[in-house]
């Protein structure tokens, strides 16, 4: 990196957002293109500062939509280098054809995506619906919890995405305000450090290397169109491996674990929830504070959402017998995505945990430690019983009976 | 212009080498593949080419094919603008890093969008592109309909057009609107640099073409473009049909150069009635009914005043 250094404490006190741009800075992005929307605006503006200040030397445009930032962003990354933006809730919606063509065309952008919910009602507060809303777009999806996982995840971003074997664009989430906005104390890398940690940005068929002229973005039909959709699930699948590596190696620079499924009391535990984001913190508590009462309770969180770790998930749910899975999205239906999901991890199992689909949290609606310990609790007589007491699904916390209970 | 060719003759043009191969599937006599030849051909530059989705981009790169021999980028419908600013982008960030050694010449970034792609879809993208000043040529391959997805009307379909979307009928006599008029509008945007260019007229289109290729920030091109299917003439009528829009100043050739001075670049010697125009094309069938005539009578007025109104500007140079 040939930008202006920054001199940074071995704690500062960042929110999500400046973790965002701190990120891109060190990451030492070579085009970042944006657009403002709440809760991620700051983000932008923080590296706006930057640009400003000259502590990046790229590129920085301000363009007039998020589908230009993403459009602008996949071909800056087929011209052939390090690309990112930001975005939550109705940006992201605004992106999503562009998400598909970036992962169609295995770009390795990074996309820092501040959760918030989808509009209608409009609301500008936390929750997963538009993590949910890109499930499928083919892009790797790390999940933070706080605010060092979130400075921590996007500059790994960065060395997942650009990996060989991989060489696909990376959504790395954190919860809007809970983490995007509330300060905390964050232990960065040096600059120098975190560059090398990411490595220099690797070309492939770069539209500006004219020695070599590149077609990226062709039409196929039937007779092609399958085998590059499997060949992209392939590079998703081979993520997983990278993803393992980068974490080791994150570990030994830092000494910070993390695992692609994170877990809390999993040993011997008889209930889990399981859940994304900031409620993961929140859930550890009320395991921890349940043992008193005999209840033994563990929180699981998968840290890729996608590519999404059906085994390594099953594999470690063998001996949970009642499991609350946690949806921060309105269900549109059915059961929540990550209910079903985590259902299709063990349904081919010897162990069948009895398990609960509980949607809350919508539009930025605060889950407390104690409503998690009654959650426990009603999971620990689903366990005792081998069955659901109550119904399947649950949206937890809405206001008036009539609405809370699902047979589904 | 050090980089670009002295074309003298369609000789020295024609024998350039291509970056515009075979292995399309465009219909016999598609005027797109004419223009892009020759925008390609108007520079040795290297390209960096985008397109949007529609006839020329489902047509030229069909995996595992490509008729590019040229760097070239399709993303969407809308956003083949911004994906060539975004490549313009890293260009610049990788000199200023000094990825790119100085010393490497500056290549040229075009993007290619039908009339639907820039009149309507695409538009907010275009008008972003241009107001943040991007070093780039959009070339809008206008004919006047969406014609990938078999012939709706776009706001580029002149009015009593035929058009799936916008059909003659007992009641109706097709597109109701007139055309919008694009070239202003980016003349507007404070484009340095906006041209309207036929096929037909090479010579013109490449001396344009090359104008804009040397003018630095956005610069947008409007060509027309026959297409035999949607304008349903034969495949081998496309430059006569080009010929008759050139003539009877349906399609005025002309170009603004920092929104303030506006030059005339073709005038016809013998002025063609815009009834030979639209008589020549199937689309316009119906206007011959007498009771649509008078729309043929309308469209001749707008013309001849719009013919007026650029010759009034050209004279006071604004
Ligand atoms: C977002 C989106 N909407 C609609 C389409 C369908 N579509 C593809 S090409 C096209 C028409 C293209 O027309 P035009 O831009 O005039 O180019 P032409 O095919 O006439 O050259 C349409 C409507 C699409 N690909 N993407
Ligand atoms: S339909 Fe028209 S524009 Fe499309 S390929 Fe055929 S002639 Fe060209």
């Amino acid at each position: 990196m040939n930008s202006k250094q920054m001199e940074l404490n071995e704690v500062e006190v960042w929110d999500g957002n400046t973790c965002n741009a701190q990120a891109l800075r060190q990451a030492s992005v070579d085009v970042v293109a944006a657009y403002p929307i709440t809760p991620s605006t700051n983000t932008v503006e923080n590296y706006a500062t930057f640009h400003a200040n000259g502590y990046v030397d790229g590129e920085f445009i301000m363009v007039e939509s998020e589908h230009a930032a993403m459009s602008a962003c996949v071909g800056a990354a087929a011209a052939g280098g390090r690309v990112a933006t930001a975005t939550s809730s109705q940006g992201c919606a605004l992106m999503v054809e562009v998400l598909y063509q970036c992962s169609g065309m295995r770009l390795p952008a990074v996309l820092c995506l501040v959760n918030r919910a989808l509009a209608a009602p409009l609301n500008v507060n936390g929750d997963h619906s538009d993590m949910y809303l890109t499930r499928d777009a083919g892009w790797i999806q790390l999940d933070s919890f706080n605010a060092q996982n979130a400075y921590d995840l996007t500059l790994m971003a960065f060395k997942i995405g650009e990996h060989m074997d991989v060489r696909l664009p990376v959504i790395s989430n954190q919860d809007g305000f809970l983490t995007s906005h509330t300060a905390q104390t964050v232990r960065p890398l040096k600059d120098e450090v975190a560059y090398n940690f990411i490595g220099d940005y690797v070309p492939v068929n770069a539209m500006l290397d004219f020695s070599k002229p590149v077609t990226h973005g062709v039409q196929t039909e039937h007779d092609w169109h399958f085998e590059h959709k499997a060949k992209q699930h392939a590079a998703l699948q081979a993520a997983f491996p990278v993803v393992e590596e980068v974490f080791k190696e994150f570990k030994e620079l830092t000494g910070r674990e993390y695992n692609i499924v994170e877990t809390h009391n999993l040993e011997g535990a008889d209930v889990a929830i399981i859940c994304l984001g900031t409620t993961y913190e929140t859930a550890t508590i009320a395991a921890d504070e349940l043992k008193e009462e005999g209840i033994k309770a563990a929180v699981v969180s998968p840290r890729l959402f996608r590519p999404f770790p059906l085994t390594q998930l099953a594999q470690k749910l063998q001996n949970v017998k009642a499991i609350a899975c946690m949806d921060r999205s309105a269900p549109g239906g059915t059961v929540g995505a990550l209910y079903n999901e985590v259902a299709g991890a063990l349904i081919n199992t010897e162990a069948r945990p009895v398990m609960r689909n509980l949607i809350y949290g919508l539009g930025g609606r605060d889950i407390t430690v104690h409503e998690l310990k009654d959650i426990f609790r009603d999971l620990a007589k689903d366990a005792e019983n081998g069955k659901i007491t109550g119904k399947i699904q649950r949206l937890h916390g809405v206001r008036g009976p009539e609405l809370s209970f699902y047979e589904l | 212009m050090s980089n670009q060719k002295v074309i003298k003759n369609l000789k020295t043009f024609s024998t350039a080498a291509e970056r515009f191969e075979g292995s399309h599937v465009l219909c016999p006599g598609c005027a797109h593949s004419i223009i892009v030849r020759e925008v390609l051909n108007a520079t040795n530059d290297n390209l960096v080419v985008g397109a949007s989705t529609g006839c020329l981009e489902v047509c030229t790169a069909i995996y595992p094919h490509t008729s590019w021999d040229c760097s070239w980028i399709h993303i969407g419908f809308e956003n083949g603008s911004t994906a060539i600013a975004g490549a313009e982008a890293m260009n610049k960030a990788l000199r200023k890093k000094g990825r790119i050694s100085p010393d490497t010449p500056e290549p040229k970034f075009v993007a290619f969008g039908g009339d639907g792609a820039t009149y309507d879809i695409g538009f907010q993208w275009i008008s972003g592109c241009f107001e943040r000043g991007h070093d780039m040529m959009y070339v809008c391959l206008d004919n006047e309909v969406y014609a990938n997805t078999g012939g709706q009307r776009s706001s580029s379909t002149p009015i009593g057009a035929s058009t799936t979307t916008a059909p003659a009928g007992s009641t109706s006599y097709g597109e109701k609107r007139n055309k919008k008029d694009m070239l202003q509008i980016m003349a507007a945007h404070g484009s340095p640099y906006v041209a309207q260019v036929a096929p037909n007229k090479w010579k013109d289109m490449v001396k344009k073409i090359q104008k804009g290729f040397a003018t630095k920030g956005p610069v947008f091109i409007n060509a027309m473009s026959a297409c035999t299917t949607e304008w349903k003439f034969q495949p081998h009528e496309t430059i006569e049909a080009s010929d008759l829009a050139v003539d009877s100043l349906v399609f005025p050739l002309y170009e603004i150069v920092d929104g303030t001075e506006l030059n005339i670049t073709y005038r016809p010697k013998n002025i063609v009635p815009v009834r030979d125009y639209l008589a020549f094309q199937p689309r316009f069938k119906h206007l011959f009914k007498p009771e649509n005539e008078y729309l043929i009578d309308e469209w001749q007025k707008r013309v001849d005043k719009y013919w007026e109104y650029l010759q009034r500007r050209e004279e006071a140079r604004v």
